[in-house]
């Protein structure tokens, strides 16, 4: 199978063909032959993952241009453990959402455009996943970026889908001005454009220091766009405006991951210039802290949980940044399930209440009681409780920080003490969201008559597995399989060696809890009314004058060229 | 084959005579003009599948009879690996073209005579091996294009047309000098062939004065700054079809001339002024980007747009290596199709809301979604994305440009944020948002509109995923070029 493993971004393009041209016309087939092609590549990326677990790994590249008689562009797919997992992360998370939205999406005007460019973007995103080179990877990170546009922008007849999508495009691109730009200067000084060659260049000191760095970090650029880390961040909130079930999976779970997942399939090159991980790191450390405030003060429950992916992707950022490559990605791979299904959650929420405003929200719980649980479930392990998933990679997030012994002490400090007061914050923001909507009694309006579909709640319950055990594959007690898995794509990988700390698992355990506690002071005593919550203590002094500094974090988007 | 080639270039001026005698305006010369251009497309595919790729980087088709002996001037015409994607481009063109302005009705005979009158032109442009065979095509494509935008153009028609006709006279006056001069240095005997002129060596001094001139007269019609100023106001005021000819396959002229003469003939002069002439591929490029921006007219973004784009072209001309050759003829060839396509597009909205003014169109999208993704896709290939041709070319161009002119091409990749900024805007403002109630009424692409724009999608993802089926075309022609550079 994993010689062949091209063909599972065929499967989901063959159903984008066939709607597209033709089975449009009946909305039901279009979504049967999505969730059909997405299938597919769901067990054949379980195949591939059984042969790679194996020991399997495949390389291979095509000709695609030449350039007059010497050069030619090449065009090419590799299978090893890291596109292995996320082929499965990708597919899984996409078949949840697709059958999710035959509910979420029932009766929409738009139904088979919307499974239509859902499967390209499917398509697209294995691409990104499966390219062995700069060039294709560019090539379907771009595709990926038109179906964010085109999805962000499905209701294109409100004004502030269209101006969000376009937003989210222009900014990526910016991120994807300084990729082209670090392709072409790789490419300049090493003559190849796939990874292995690259890497191996930079191992043996051909690429020299001054273009390694600046290339890497120009690429670091592309990913710092797709995955919404500081200061290109600015489009995530706003591409809230898309359909729920799109936020799920491209703005949480896959494309804005993508970034991460560059810089794991560039860490060879990334490894060896310190100065390129320092800058990585920051750049992770910083947006995860600075989102992470963004995310205490909105009131749009999708927001918040945009703040919280772009803080967690700098989570992700960080650990490969401090040299960890295997900790950011364990905490991808996890955070990609429990974010999902906290947006599914969400999805579900304003179904039954049609607004995003969490202080017209309350009590849910009564309507949506195993929406209620599955999302507290999954709080909890985005906080980082133990045990659950969220728990045993962000240990690992920090412990990477801890391990950084290269990296200059003043930031190295600073980067844990911000990633630990994220901790506190994310715990806070994240309960803050559920008390809001599920605690106390009903602030607004409640369509009642909505019935919990089970399209809709199948698919949390599924990711709920997940949210709570995926965790286990990282724990160091069994040796981090997970982690190790990741890091033997590069044999040549410095991978380093991160001891259990009790101390600062007990830290971190004890911040989330108090973040819990603040939120649950605040937010989840009593009956809560939108006054109430205004007037608390902490909210005037602190809260408010967050909340004005970041007043753009609550308007929605205008027209304008950006 | 060289039949074929001739037959190619000669048919549609041949085909023009039977519907401008023939009395009546009714729907034969529409068919007239329909048939010809159709059979010299299918002529041009012929050639192109005939066409050796491998090994062969000479003149391929070629006709030669001399013609007036004393001054060594001759009927001389083939296709090489530059030329027949330009030559495709043209019958390729033309022909959607008359399929757009099928329901043209305001002198017909006039106008579908002129059109092919049009494509002849052009085509011997591309196909003449003789410089003033060359010269002589080129000014026949002057007075068909006058007219076709003065007689059927908008409002300001005239002004338009003449300043057109002006800024590109002048540009000929000088062309011919350059082509004289040339001509006189050269070592006897006398000849125009331009083979011939290629291989001879000229003082530097003539060599430099002769790349300028020659230099002046393709600069208007690429254009290059600061000779573009003709190009909005004639896209703008042209009609639909013709806007399409005009920045699909008339600019092209330009550039292929600086391509096939200023590089191919005058290499040490070439390489004098190559940082010059990337200095000038990066104004046109984000000064053309930034004007777009500022429009409100929908034809005028598109026009400006061919500004910045050809820009790229002449960046990768001005490279001088390999790869920013390719990737000049492929930037030609794609913005050919993409640009044509874009110009149809907006001619569809036009036909159908009669305005033109982005301020005043919006949520166009519900009531012709066909239109709209057509739109859509010829604004993403003008923007660079992968799997459409304009991403192709582009990249072609950076890897030529990169290594010779960096800042120069780091501005020019810095705007493809600009271009995909005009463009994401444009569409948001014409075809997003809230529907007017005055679309009520409108209606989608017809099947004709549908199958003619169609068909410029195709080629547009064709050579988008697989660029080699140009590639192969085109290298061929570029290696002769690329060699005078190497080293």
């Amino acid at each position: 199978m994993s010689q062949v493993a091209w063909i599972i971004p065929a499967f989901p393009f063959v159903a984008f063909v066939l709607i597209a041209f033709g089975a449009r016309r009946s909305p039901r087939l279009s979504g049967r032959l999505t969730i059909a092609g997405v299938l597919a590549a769901f067990v054949a990326s379980i195949l591939v993952l059984r042969e790679t677990a194996a020991g399997n790994a495949v390389d291979q590249t095509l000709p695609w241009l030449r350039i007059g008689s010497e050069m030619t562009l090449p065009l090419g797919f590799q299978v090893d453990p890291l596109t292995a997992i996320m082929l499965i992360v990708v597919t899984s998370v996409s078949l949840l959402v697709q059958i999710y939205s035959t509910a979420y999406m029932h009766g929409e005007p738009g139904y088979a455009r919307y499974y239509a460019v859902m499967a390209l973007f499917t398509t697209a995103m294995l691409g990104v996943v499966l390219a062995n080179n700069l060039l294709t990877i560019y090539m379907f990170w771009e595709l990926v970026g038109l179906c964010s546009y085109l999805l962000v922008g499905h209701w294109h007849e409100r004004p502030e889908a269209a101006t969000a999508a376009k937003k989210a495009f222009l900014v990526t691109r910016v991120g994807d001005f300084g990729f082209l730009l670090g392709i072409l200067l790789l490419f300049n000084a090493t003559g190849t454009l796939k990874f292995t060659d690259i890497a191996s260049m930079a191992a043996s000191g051909r690429l020299a220091e001054a273009p390694l760095t600046v290339g890497i970090l120009l690429v670091f650029c592309g990913a710092v766009g797709k995955s919404a880390q500081f200061p290109l961040h600015v489009w995530l909130p706003d591409a809230m405006e898309g359909p729920t079930p799109v936020s799920a999976l491209i703005h949480a779970a896959t494309m804005v991951a993508a970034g991460v997942y560059l810089m794991a399939r560039t860490f060879p090159i990334l490894e060896h210039s310190t100065t390129a991980l320092a800058v990585v790191a920051a750049v992770g450390g910083f947006t995860a802290f600075f989102a992470a405030t963004m995310g205490l003060v909105s009131s749009d429950i999708k927001r918040v949980l945009a703040y919280s992916t772009v803080s967690q992707l700098g989570y992700m950022m960080l650990a490969i940044g401090a040299g960890a490559m295997g900790a950011g990605m364990v905490h991808l791979f996890n955070h990609a399930f429990f974010k999902a299904l906290l947006f599914l959650g969400a999805g579900s929420v304003i179904h039954l209440v049609h607004t995003n405003n969490m202080f017209e929200m309350g009590g849910l719980r009564h309507w949506r009681p195993l929406t209620f649980l599955a999302m507290t479930v999954a709080g909890a392990s985005l906080a980082g409780i133990f045990p659950l998933s969220g728990f045993w990679s962000k240990d690992e997030v920090l412990l990477a920080v801890l391990n950084a012994d290269w990296m200059n002490g003043t930031l190295r400090a600073a980067l844990l003490v911000l990633a630990l007061v994220t901790v506190l914050m994310t715990a806070f923001y994240i309960f803050r969201l559920i008390f809001l909507t599920f605690s106390g009694a009903n602030r607004g309006h409640v369509d009642a008559h909505v019935p919990e579909s089970s399209a809709m709640t199948a698919p949390l319950l599924i990711l709920l597995v997940p949210s709570i055990a995926s965790g286990l594959l990282g724990a160091p007690m069994i040796g981090n399989p997970l982690g190790t898995f990741f890091d033997s794509s590069f044999p040549q990988m410095h991978s380093p060696h991160m001891e259990f700390q009790p101390a600062l698992a007990l830290l971190s355990v004890a911040l989330a809890i108090a973040g819990i506690i603040i939120a649950w002071a605040m937010y989840g005593r009593g009956k809560l009314t939108a006054g109430a919550a205004m007037t608390s203590l902490l909210h005037r002094r602190f809260l408010r004058a967050l909340g004005r500094a970041w007043r753009g974090a609550q308007s929605r988007p205008r027209s304008g060229l950006l | 084959m060289d039949l074929v080639l001739n037959l190619a270039i000669w048919l549609p001026l041949a085909a023009a005579v039977p519907i401008a005698v023939l009395p009546g305006n009714g729907r034969r010369p529409r068919w007239i003009a329909l048939a010809a251009s159709g059979a010299v497309l299918l002529l041009s595919l012929v050639l192109a599948v005939n066409f050796q790729r491998a090994g062969v980087a000479g003149l391929q088709f070629g006709t030669h009879i001399p013609w007036i002996d004393l001054m060594g001037v001759s009927y001389s015409v083939g296709l090489d690996g530059l030329s027949l994607p330009m030559f495709l481009l043209n019958s390729l063109l033309v022909f959607l073209a008359v399929l757009i302005s099928w329901n043209e009705s305001r002198r017909t005979r006039e106008y579908f005579a002129l059109v092919l009158v049009l494509e002849t032109a052009v085509a011997g442009v591309f196909a003449a091996q003789d410089f003033l065979l060359f010269f002589l095509f080129w000014e026949l494509e002057l007075a068909p294009m006058f007219l076709l935008i003065g007689i059927w153009g908008g409002a300001r028609r005239e002004y338009a047309a003449m300043k057109f006709i002006l800024y590109t006279v002048a540009g000929s006056a000088f062309m011919l000098l350059g082509i004289l001069m040339l001509y006189f240095a050269a070592p006897a005997p006398r000849s125009f062939s331009m083979l011939y002129l290629a291989a001879q060596q000229y003082a530097p001094a003539v060599q430099s004065l002769a790349w300028l001139l020659l230099f002046l007269g393709f600069a208007v019609k690429v254009p290059i700054f600061p000779f573009h100023t003709w190009l909005p106001d004639a896209h703008t005021e042209a009609p639909t079809a013709i806007s399409v000819l005009l920045a699909g396959v008339l600019l092209k002229m330009g550039a292929y001339g600086l391509l096939r003469v200023n590089v191919g003939m005058l290499p040490e002069a070439t390489q004098q002024a190559a940082s010059t002439l990337a200095a000038l591929a990066v104004i046109n490029i984000v000064y053309g980007a930034f004007v777009a921006m500022m429009q409100t007219d929908l034809k005028r973004v598109i026009a400006n747009s061919s500004i910045s784009h050809m820009g790229y072209a002449v960046l990768g001309a001005a490279a001088l290596t390999p790869a920013g050759i390719e990737g000049a003829v492929f930037q030609m060839f794609t913005h050919g199709t993409i640009t044509g396509l874009l110009f149809m597009m907006v001619g569809l909205v036009y036909d159908r809301t009669h305005t033109r003014d982005i301020r005043v169109l919006g949520g166009l999208a519900r009531r012709m979604p066909f239109i709209a993704v057509v739109f859509i896709i010829a604004g993403l290939a003008s923007l660079g994305l992968p799997g459409l041709s304009g991403f192709v070319s582009e990249f072609l161009i950076f890897v030529g440009a990169f290594p010779v002119w960096q800042p120069a091409t780091i501005l020019a990749i810095a705007t493809i944020v600009l271009t995909a900024g005009y463009i994401l805007w444009l569409i948001e403002r014409v075809f997003f948002g809230p529907e007017r109630p005055d679309w009520q009424g409108l209606r989608d692409a017809s099947r004709l509109e549908a199958v003619t724009v169609s068909l410029l999608v195709l080629v547009i993802v064709l050579v988008g995923v697989l660029p080699s089926v140009l590639a192969d075309i085109v290298i061929p022609g570029v290696a002769p070029l690329a060699a005078r550079y190497s080293g």
